[in-house]
């Protein structure tokens, strides 16, 4: 199997002194250019999980494997190169003076020639549409955008992985969606494999696989389409369950038959309709 | 304060905007010693004849130049009533106590003013005409000889960038800390010296704390996207010395010794 990333009996704490492991006995395997989803409550390890895979934490039992290169002190600057991360906090990444200042940061890190270096960041910043804002100070941007430029940051070092750590949550809808629209085009046109941590079910579903973390362990591994079928359980493990789903929830308790699988608004909105004209 | 620090820049394209930030840079601090060679008219108003020739150049109001006097306007009264007053030398005009005012005391107090003035109009005609993230690249470049000894000069410019960076989100956040607190009954600049101290109190500590976790947040970030220090590293911004940057050079050298030689 051509995995990218395998993860072989994780075990991680931040301190000695915790008793319990903050990552326990983690196996992951991820293929290339799939599309992974990580769900899980607050504090679950799911940050955790994403700083392990980037060598930003040291494992304290365990391996991990990038594109068959196992993670050590000595291949930690090469495997991070095929690894990029977008963080939760628009402000707290945005390390530039300016956009396309930002978008170079990596770069610059990198040692790249300065020609070299202008075509990429400005290849990336049409990507992810912000060719006109390259000289904007973070100040004069929104969550959105300031997002749209760490992605920028990313895509211009042209990692394999690419992992988002709830990327979205501090967006507001508009801004979300437009992320999470990047995000696919990332993954199914570009090739990216792509981890993205959310509470957002609109993306988790996205993905061709979910995986549930809960107080450090992997609890279940699942196609999108199964895992949505729990419904209220769903808000148990962490997902903000969306609209549709709570109606459905609510149709069922007042004993109304409705399909089991997965709807979303539009299909929740046609199976209405067509039951109110059957009776 | 928002003033202050930033919307200092003023976008243009003039003669002296599209200098190299290292020429500005180094001749600003220049200017300032070459200042103190003034110590007559002539030398005075040759200092300002260059001045003025600058802020013409430069194609920004000569409101902005002023305004940039204002903070600093107290600070130079002082200096030049004591100048003015504690003179000795020359003909006495009047005399009471430790007080004496003469002829050469008022023309030193009107060189001090000048002085002032002259300075802060070319440290004001730098940061009008440069954005911050130029003076801190000028800066490491200038500096980068001192690596040699061992200075970590990349680190500090960073630093410096990131800092500047920052001035406005922690300003956004202060206000709304200020404003949830105000929500909570805490009253920001009112009743005595001790009740303000301890109104920031409550201020400082919540941005503290925020400070040192967007600290923890960027240094990972940072570190994701491969920094390791500023060994190696490439840069994204070119500084190039073009014609017009050597031109201000040699008008400088004419300056100086043209300052020599007036000077009595
Ligand atoms: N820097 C740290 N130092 C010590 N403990 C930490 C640190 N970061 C996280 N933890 C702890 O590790 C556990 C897992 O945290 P983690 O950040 O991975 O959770 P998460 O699933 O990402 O949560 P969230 O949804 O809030 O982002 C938590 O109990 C947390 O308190
Ligand atoms: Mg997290």
């Amino acid at each position: 199997m051509n995995g990218i990333i395998d993860i072989k009996d994780l075990c991680f704490r931040y301190s000695q002194e915790n008793e319990k492991l903050d990552l326990s006995h983690i196996d992951l395997h991820v293929n290339e250019g799939e599309w992974l989803a990580i769900i899980g409550h607050n504090g679950s390890g799911k940050s955790t999980l994403a700083k392990a895979i980037d060598g930003l934490i040291e494992p304290e039992a365990g391996e991990v494997f990038i594109d068959g290169e196992k993670l050590t002190d000595k291949s930690l600057w090469n495997i991070r190169k095929k690894i990029g991360m977008v963080f939760q906090n628009p402000d707290n990444q945005f390390v530039g003076a300016d956009v396309e200042g930002d978008v170079a940061f990596g770069l610059e890190n990198q040692g790249i020639e300065r020609e070299e270096m202008h075509a990429r960041v400005k290849k990336a910043l049409e990507v992810v549409d912000m060719q006109n804002f390259a000289k904007h100070e973070p100040v004069r941007l929104s969550g959105g955008q300031k997002q749209r430029v760490a992605i920028a940051g990313v895509l211009a070092l042209r990692p394999k992985i690419v992992i988002f750590d709830e990327s979205t949550s501090m967006l507001d809808p508009e801004g979300r969606l437009q992320i999470i629209s990047l995000i696919r085009q990332m993954n199914q046109i570009e090739g990216f494999t792509v981890i993205s941590i959310t509470h957002d079910i609109d993306e988790a579903s996205l993905a061709d696989r979910v995986i549930v973390i809960d107080d450090g362990q992997i609890i279940d591994d699942s196609l999108p389409e199964k895992l949505f079928q729990k419904g209220e359980q769903l808000i148990d493990i962490g997902l903000d369950v969306p609209y549709p789903q709570r109606l459905k929830l609510e149709l069922k308790k007042r004993g109304i038959q409705i399909p089991a699988e997965y709807m979303d608004e539009e299909s929740m909105v046609n199976w209405l309709c067509r039951s109110i004209l059957k009776n | 304060m928002d003033k202050m620090l930033l919307g200092r820049y003023i976008n243009g394209d003039s003669l002296i905007h599209r200098m190299d930030p290292r020429g500005k840079l180094f001749l600003s601090f220049y200017f300032i010693v070459i200042v103190f060679l003034c110590n007559n008219w002539e030398t005075y108003v040759l200092m300002t004849a260059m001045v003025m020739l600058f802020v013409k150049l430069s194609d920004i109001s000569l409101g902005f130049f002023i305004k940039g006097v204002r903070p600093l306007i107290w600070l130079i009264l002082f200096t030049v009533l004591l100048q003015i007053f504690f003179s000795s030398g020359g003909h006495v005009y009047w005399h009471w106590g430790p007080f004496t005012v003469t002829d050469s005391g008022m023309t030193n107090g009107v060189f001090v003013f000048c002085r002032f003035v002259l300075i802060i109009f070319m440290s004001t005609l730098l940061t009008l005409t440069t954005t911050p993230i130029e003076i801190s690249d000028g800066l490491e470049l200038l500096l980068k000889p001192l690596t040699k000894i061992k200075v970590p000069v990349y680190e500090i410019a960073l630093m410096l960038s990131i800092a500047l960076r920052f001035v406005p989100t922690l300003m956004d956040e202060t206000t709304k800390i200020m404003n949830a607190q105000r929500a909570r009954g805490v009253n920001f600049g009112e009743g005595n010296l001790i009740k303000q101290i301890k109104s920031v109190i409550p201020l400082l500590i919540p941005l503290f704390v925020s400070s040192f976790n967007r600290a923890e947040d960027l240094a990972t970030a940072m570190e994701a996207r491969g920094y390791h220090g500023g060994e190696g590293r490439t840069k994204y911004r070119k500084q190039e010395w073009k014609r017009n940057d050597t031109i201000a050079v040699i008008l400088f050298v004419v300056l100086t010794i043209a300052l020599v030689v007036l000077r009595k």
